[in-house]
């Protein structure tokens, strides 16, 4: 706590920060979501905390009992000054189906999101991809680069996730900054091509 | 389903930090809406968590998200601390680009750049 309040400048925004946008990085349990946002994050990535019930939410989280209608679910996020204007925040965020509020929550007024998947399970990543077209979030995949996980052609990887033609498909290694921000790269590309075309 | 808690009026109430409420008086606060702290406004009289908060956001603009983590509370708590605050005047926010609204060409245009320019 007293260390967060520090008057360390890299703490704070920039003075001349005027926009906040926001990017999901999701992606089954230990897909490398929190490595994803610690490599590009310019801030130590922090945890925030939402309770997922309505009624009780705050008496149970506050007073640490633990009642099984509540449910705290971490996110972890980082942070990337982009311009004198611009920041971007990236939020890791559970795949996990009965997060709905959580869910609700973090896709409201996001661009969009870069899904991680694992070659080794490939199938855990349907889950995550069907609540962000639940949610009518545009994404892109990026296959993070395990050792020793098998290489797949593109075309395999594509039809075992079910991808539209039009979706990015690319490989990362969440422990590389270059390589996490030409995913994101990637993504945003993406989302400005999409954009151009439902105007045009 | 949470057991009703409304008779045990004896207690000390956990949710003292907002009140008793579980929703902000306004419904604006994003996870990523960018808040500024009044350095003019006294601090006196505020909940020692309004306090905490005001002490933290005085040292310059955070987001939401970041607010909360800083100060260990959930997220839920904090938007209804942050509602109070600019109820008082003591905070201003910046919302995030409207939700509703198709990003915008331009800024996309610059979170590629700025991501370029980060290789």
């Amino acid at each position: 706590m007293d260390s967060a309040l520090a008057s360390d400048s890299g703490l704070y925004l920039r003075q001349t920060v005027k926009t906040a946008v926001k990017l999901l990085v999701v992606g089954h349990f230990a897909v490398g979501k929190t490595t994803f946002v610690g490599s590009l994050s310019e801030i130590k990535p922090l945890r925030t905390e939402e309770t997922m019930t309505q009624a009780g939410a705050l008496v149970d989280d506050l007073t640490g009992i633990k009642d099984k209608t509540t449910t705290t679910v971490a996110m972890d996020f980082g942070r990337l000054t982009l311009s004198d204007s611009l920041v971007l925040y990236l939020f890791g965020a559970p795949g996990q189906q009965r997060f709905t509020r959580l869910w609700q929550d973090m896709t409201r007024g996001a661009l969009g999101a870069l899904v991680l998947a694992d070659t080794r399970r490939l199938e855990q990543s349907f889950d995550v991809m069907g609540l962000l077209e639940d949610h009518g979030l545009p994404y892109a995949v990026a296959v993070n680069h395990f050792d020793g996980a098998p290489a797949y052609p593109e075309a395999e990887i594509r039809e075992a996730l079910d991808l539209l033609p039009e979706t990015p498909l690319v490989t990362c290694d969440a422990r590389d900054r270059t390589s996490s921000t030409q995913a994101l790269i990637s993504l945003v590309q993406y989302l400005y091509a999409r954009t151009t075309q439902e105007h045009a | 389903m949470t057991p009703r808690r409304r008779e045990e009026r004896g207690l000390v109430r956990p949710y003292v930090v907002t009140d008793g409420r579980a929703h902000p008086t306004r419904n604006t606060f994003d996870l990523v809406t960018l808040v500024m702290a009044h350095g003019d406004r006294p601090l006196s009289g505020l909940s020692p968590e309004k306090r905490r908060l005001m002490e933290l956001c005085l040292g310059g603009a955070l987001s939401v998200a970041e607010i909360a983590s800083h100060l260990r509370l959930p997220v839920s708590v904090t938007k209804v601390l942050l509602g109070d605050l600019v109820d008082s005047g003591h905070i201003t926010t910046r919302s995030p680009i409207p939700s509703a609204q198709l990003p915008e060409a331009q800024l996309l245009q610059e979170v590629l750049d700025g991501l370029r320019a980060r290789l």
